[in-house]
């Protein structure tokens, strides 16, 4: 089975959100996560910018200026929805009234530490963002990332070698290969892609896999990426 | 003499503003941006100003001409980048050159230093940032459980922010998500110029107003037509 695209990804992490979570998605790959949240369930996306109920988003002709994301996307608000300042946004943040951010990664290491801002660009500045807010005081961190790098070069390691967003923050790693969560002895394995072996898996990640004792086929419904 | 924060033009609005002063600025994902209030700063031209603003420069937002004009020695926020993705723009030229100082801080802990300031708290711990680069020479003390970063206030000699509707008193509403920094930023400074869309002859009525007016100091009411 081909490894999931990054549609397939958010759809993956998607089925561990629950019905009432109030959650807060990173830009790139999470942002897609709410497209596959169960349309019966009242789930409150919090972006940064205070808007607290973030709906799908907005048409053309309907999109607003004034109503933007975290990723300067125009959308929409869903019922229940308020919208407050930053200072307030980062008070529910840190305040730990988030319970899950979703976020990309560089790096996560087996204790949990995350890498997901500076990835040293050349010539470029800093660009920190809400990121180490949210993996600081979200009560869970999960990131969606692609297992290996371009280059092949594994994500998962043993310590980040890139500078650190959070210290002991991660939960949940869905990759386009694995779902792995984070515990005190290290990253275990709930879900592999058929095809993989253990073994392979293990080859492909830079610490050491335990694997769980109902560790069960990773699969996702087919979703085709946009055409660009 | 009835209170009547009002003023006829941008120019006016901005007025004073001197040499050396640090400057907030609002807006975030291209909403909140008081864009006619820089742009009249940029034409009154003080030198040696530290912004204080989220987004070093943004697309929608004309930061960038302040800094391309030379009035800027610094800049407080959560993200450097250019404003534009295409070379390296000015703010990156001089940052790559080491001609402008750059402090970058946390989004939440940005906006918190700025509140902090405005509520007089010089100080405040914070449990984000602990364990990274940004924490670099910080004071870190444990509570409880948990490890925490000392960071400072910041505080402003003038915010220029940007909202939907004032009245006379100065008390503010915003549109959507336009409010952002707005509110923190209003109570930091020592100067508080909004810009806004429409200006309410009557008051607004108490419940409605997302910002008193005893934080704001001047109303411009935006030209449609710029």
């Amino acid at each position: 089975m081909k490894p999931l695209n990054r549609l397939q990804m958010a759809w993956r992490a998607a089925q561990d959100i629950a019905d009432g979570m109030v959650v807060n998605l990173g830009l790139g790959m999470p942002v897609n996560v709410s497209d596959y949240v169960a349309h019966d369930f009242d789930v409150v996306i919090q972006s940064e910018n205070g808007i607290i109920g973030v709906g799908p988003l907005a048409s053309a002709n309907a999109a607003d200026p004034d109503l933007v994301d975290a990723g300067s996307r125009r959308v929409t608000l869903r019922a229940g929805s308020t919208i407050i300042d930053s200072a307030a946004s980062f008070a529910m943040i840190r305040g730990g009234h988030i319970d899950v951010t979703i976020l990309g990664a560089f790096e996560v290491a087996a204790n949990g530490d995350l890498a997901n801002w500076d990835n040293r660009i050349p010539d470029k500045g800093p660009l920190v963002g809400g990121a180490m807010d949210l993996a600081a005081s979200a009560q869970a961190v999960w990131v969606l990332m692609e297992h290996n790098t371009r280059k092949g070069a594994p994500r998962l390691l043993e310590r980040c070698t890139l500078p650190l967003t959070a210290v002991h923050c991660v939960k949940r790693i869905y990759t386009d290969i694995a779902v792995i969560s984070v515990e005190p002895e290290g990253f275990l394995v709930h879900q592999i892609l058929p095809g993989i072996s253990r073994d392979a898996l293990q080859a492909r990640t830079g610490a050491k896999l335990a694997f769980a004792p109902d560790c069960s086929d990773l699969a996702a419904p087919a979703i085709a990426l946009p055409e660009i | 003499m009835a209170i009547e924060k009002r003023r006829a033009t941008a120019d006016e609005a901005v007025a004073g503003i001197s040499d050396g002063a640090t400057i907030m600025l609002s807006g975030f994902a291209g909403s909140g941006f008081a864009n006619q209030l820089v742009a009249a700063l940029r034409d009154l031209g003080p030198r040696n100003l530290t912004l204080v603003v989220n987004s070093a420069t943004h697309r929608l937002a004309n930061t960038h001409e302040l800094i391309e004009a030379g009035m800027v020695r610094k800049v407080i926020c959560s993200a450097a980048r250019g404003h534009d993705k295409s070379g390296l723009s000015a703010f990156e030229q001089l940052y790559k050159d080491g001609k402008i100082e750059l402090e970058v801080l946390p989004q939440g802990t940005f906006v918190e230093s700025i509140r902090a300031a405005g509520a007089g708290i010089p100080a405040y711990f914070t449990p984000t940032g602990f364990g990274t680069d940004l924490a670099a020479g910080k004071e870190t003390r444990r509570f409880g459980a948990r490890d925490y970063v000392l960071e400072q206030a910041i505080a402003g000699d003038v915010a220029l922010i940007r909202a939907d509707t004032a009245d006379r008193w100065g008390n503010l509403t915003f549109r959507h998500a336009q409010q952002n920094f707005g509110p923190a930023m209003a109570t930091a400074a020592k100067l508080a110029v909004a810009e806004v869309r429409g200006f309410s002859d009557t008051p607004i009525p108490s419940a409605q107003v997302q910002l008193s007016g005893v934080f704001v100091d001047r109303i411009f009411v935006a030209d449609v037509r710029a």
